[in-house]
């Protein structure tokens, strides 16, 4: 390109303890472009990002803005020459107004004096400037995240940005405000803005950048215009070797007939408030069966997994595992009598973060006599095992005596994996088991399960993904409301007809009367 | 004072009154000590310290007032809180160590240094000589109502300063640039860091803010109330006044009312006997309160976010 670039680095290289996070980068960010920074997890995006924003000090390398080299000793050098971030995580203060969130540390007051109303006048006329809908009185708990996306963006503003970086902002927004969010950043760059956007989401790249840049293992591995990339292209450079889209999900052929594995039977749980989040929910998951739950999130998913796991008392209706009653019993007995739980929150309820890697893999396990000698553990015997177990599944760590917290999400996912797959369970009770995953990661995890199902495990899979529910899935069931609305077997629905099921504005059963059963 | 008072139907209005009157004397301490409870809070340090600084500022107060006069005293008193506020800063904040561990520490070391200086300074461990208190004031024309008169009539300034300082607070917290910056790093230290704010010295501030008010709470106790120092005159007020900081929900003006419900409990507790009922039961009565008051107030009080979070920066 003839121009020249706004933004220069040359041969960047950040390590950590025991990792090269960024290797020799060499990238040119044009002026008032829209460039994308796509990478599976760990490949260093973050990183890179923090070193244009000032947050950390390259090893080697340079950064040259306008012609000039520069150096940051932190965020506010880098706000000084109009470099922002957006973070992954919000760095928002909930009980704040949106004013007193943008203004915080650059208040402008006289004299010490902070003046709320002028504070708000002041976001006002910058939201309008931008086209940016927000209130500048309303308090940030009370906001959509897409709207607290905006309150960040604004901050940035607010501080004279020219270059807006933003860390995956569309991970935690629902399709809606993803629009919403690309209108938004289209008006900047016609305000003359220079965006930096990282994703591993390839459809969004691909709508909205102008350049695309893949990193691979902390390196370029190529810059490519928006206009001449394909989906498959790019995820070929992230991940290094072709990616499927179109999953292989053979019949699996059984003896005679399929048995029923895990059954639930008019199954109420309640959710928040006493209310009843789960109400007379009957299914049962078969052998060689990948059983999917699909709606909207918050229609009682959630609580149909806790109670099936013991996680969450039930009001109502059993839970059968192999003509086993397993209700109400603990979630350490539902386990060990072969259910494997893929938590929907994998690190609240699927791992301890600051235990190492083999603890973790352990847990679970801890009570097994054949880890024990005499009353210690057998930690030669462990560790054995866990390193042949992260080997199966792929987990990429430096040292299983690290701490978990360090693993990508990926690595944590197939470490949670790794553990509940190794118990040679019947039945598998996943939740959301790709989110936040990037593209090798969630080909893994799809990989296992439809591996499981061809050993003949009944696995129930619950997604706020329909496409992966879709893909997966042998038989499908909506859930809206705590009930089941539908069943039907991929491919012999149109994806409307299903997002109205998933809305509530078709239904197979009945309606309950005045909308809760007594 | 006067356990022989009978609270009945009837009683005169002066009475009242003057029932009134020592429940406002008596919440001073609690109301003074519990606005720099906000403060150091807000900021996001809990301090239950709070009992040793009113310790520290009540003797070292009265040495003060002993030696240079009452409002010397009480300078001695508030600053030598701060001091003690300051160590509880250093290890709490600089040095991340539990802050109810190192308030706890606190407590245990102001009792110990004081009886360690009284024997040095006043050959007692356990008491100080009498010491002269400030001149008292009047409220003008409000005094020449006879049944206003016990309230507003003869009071220490400090009593006076108290209430003054709960408007002062709301304003210093809500309406300067310290205030909101303060709040910052009591709800999101990490937030405040990445905006330049400076989260260490904001800690610090909040943190000898409630070390100066707790100090001279201890001072009003020894120069103003009793002239002079007597050990354990300070009575756990400073847990009292961190539950009464809770209950009025982490604002100065919440403070303020509980401070008062307190105090009220506290000056009944001492001027009414009720036939048939042992007196040691109606003296527990504030603590009662404090605790039937603090299990009533988990579910609706809201703490700052990043209370009693030590903060560490990361990454780097
Ligand atoms: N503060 C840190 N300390 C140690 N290792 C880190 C730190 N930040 C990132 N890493 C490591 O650097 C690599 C790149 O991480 P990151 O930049 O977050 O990747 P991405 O954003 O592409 O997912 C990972 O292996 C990660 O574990
Ligand atoms: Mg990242």
């Amino acid at each position: 390109m003839a121009e020249t670039p706004l933004l220069t680095l040359t041969g960047i290289t950040k390590r950590f303890p025991g990792v090269v996070a960024n290797r020799d980068i060499n990238l040119a960010i044009q002026r008032g472009e829209i460039h994308a920074i796509v990478g599976e997890n760990g490949a260093g995006k973050s990183t890179l990002m923090r070193i244009i924003a000032g947050l950390y000090q390259p090893d080697e390398g340079q950064i040259i803005l306008d012609g000039r080299r520069i150096q940051m000793r932190g965020p506010r050098d880098a706000a000084r020459l109009g470099i922002g971030m957006v973070h992954q995580h919000f760095m928002l203060i909930p009980r704040f107004t949106v004013a007193e969130n943008i203004v915080l540390g650059e208040e402008h007051a006289r004299g010490g004096i902070f003046s709320p109303r002028e504070a708000e006048a002041r976001i006002r006329e910058l939201a309008a400037q931008y086209q940016f809908e927000l209130d500048p009185t309303e308090l940030v708990e009370n906001l959509s995240v897409g709207a607290q996306q905006r309150v960040e963006l604004l901050k940035v503003l607010y501080r004279g940005a020219s270059i807006i970086i933003l860390d995956e902002p569309t991970a935690v927004l629902v399709p809606h405000e993803v629009e919403e969010l690309f209108a938004n950043l289209q008006s900047l760059r016609q305000a003359g803005k220079t965006i930096i956007f990282i994703s591993h989401k390839l459809d969004e790249v691909l709508e909205i950048a102008d350049r695309i840049t893949v990193l691979r293992a902390g390196r370029v591995i190529g810059t490519v215009p928006a206009s001449q990339a394909t989906k498959e292209q790019l995820a070929e450079m992230m991940v290094g070797r072709p990616v499927l889209f179109h999953l292989e999900k053979p019949p699996v052929k059984l003896g005679g007939p399929p048995i029923g594995v895990l059954e639930v039977r008019d199954l109420t749980v309640l959710g928040a408030h006493r209310r009843e989040a789960v109400s007379g929910v009957s299914f049962v998951v078969r052998q060689c069966e990948i059983l999917g739950v699909a709606g909207v999130e918050g229609n009682g998913q959630t609580e149909l997994v806790e109670g099936i796991m013991g996680l969450r008392p039930v009001a109502r209706g059993k839970v059968i595992l192999l003509g086993r009653d397993i209700t109400g019993r603990p979630p350490s007995t539902i386990r060990n009598s072969g259910v494997a739980f893929i938590p929907e929150d994998r690190q609240r309820q699927g791992l301890v973060l600051p235990m190492s890697v083999w603890e973790n893999a352990m847990l679970g396990y801890h009570r097994a006599t054949e880890y024990r000698r005499g009353v210690f553990y057998d930690l030669g015997r462990i560790k054995d095992r866990v390193r042949s177990l992260i080997r199966t599944y792929d987990v990429r760590t430096p040292d299983i005596n690290g701490r978990v917290e360090t693993l990508s999400g990926g690595n944590q996912q197939k470490l949670i994996l790794a553990k509940e797959m190794s118990s040679s369970p019947t039945a598998i009770v996943a939740s959301q088991p790709t989110r936040g995953l990037d593209v090798g990661a969630t080909e893994f995890v799809w990989q296992r399960l439809l591996a499981a199902r061809a050993e003949g495990l009944a696995i129930l899979l619950v997604s706020a993904d329909l496409e992966e529910v879709l893909a997966l899935s042998d038989r499908v069931i909506v859930m809206y409301r705590g009930q089941i609305v539908t069943e039907f077997v991929p491919g012999t629905l149109p994806a409307t007809t299903i997002g109205e099921y998933m809305l509530g504005i078709r239904r197979d059963t009945p309606a309950p009367v005045g909308g809760e059963k007594a | 004072m006067h356990p022989d008072l009978i609270l009945a139907a009837g009683v005169s209005s002066p009475a009242i009154a003057d029932a009134v009157a020592s429940a406002i004397r008596l919440t001073t301490p609690l109301l003074l000590t519990a606005l720099g409870a906000v403060f150091t809070e807000r900021g996001g340090v809990v301090n239950i310290g709070l009992e040793g600084m009113m310790i520290f500022g009540a003797f070292w107060s009265a040495w003060g007032a002993y030696t240079y006069g009452p409002l010397a005293g009480l300078a001695i008193g508030a600053v030598a809180g701060a001091i003690m506020a300051l160590v509880h800063a250093i290890v709490s904040v600089t040095f991340r160590v539990d802050q109810i561990v190192s308030g706890v520490a606190i407590n245990t070391l102001a009792y110990g240094l004081v009886r360690v200086a009284s024997q040095a300074l006043f050959h007692s461990a356990t008491t100080s000589p009498s010491v002269p208190s400030l001149p008292r004031i009047d409220v003008p024309v409000l005094d020449q109502i006879p049944a206003l008169q016990p309230l507003m009539a003869n009071l220490s300034p400090l009593i006076v300063f108290a209430f003054v300082l709960v408007p002062v607070s709301w304003w210093v917290l809500n309406r300067t640039v310290f205030g909101l910056r303060l709040r910052s790093v009591g709800e999101n230290p990490l937030a405040a860091d990445t905006l330049g704010i400076n989260v260490v010295l904001m800690r610090y501030s909040g943190v000898l803010i409630s070390g100066l008010l707790a100090g001279l709470a201890g001072g009003y106790l020894a120069v103003e109330q009793t002239s002079m120092y007597v050990e354990g005159m300070t009575a756990g007020r400073g847990f009292v006044a961190l539950a009464a900081m809770i209950f009025g929900n982490w604002t100065p003006v919440g403070a303020m009312f509980a401070s008062l419900l307190f105090g009220l409990a506290d000056s009944l507790s001492i001027r009414v006997t009720i036939p048939h009922v042992p007196y040691q039961f109606v003296n527990s009565l504030p603590y009662i309160l404090t605790i039937v008051v603090l299990a009533g107030a988990v579910g609706h009080a809201r703490a700052p976010a990043a209370d009693g979070v030590p903060y560490e920066r990361s990454g780097e």
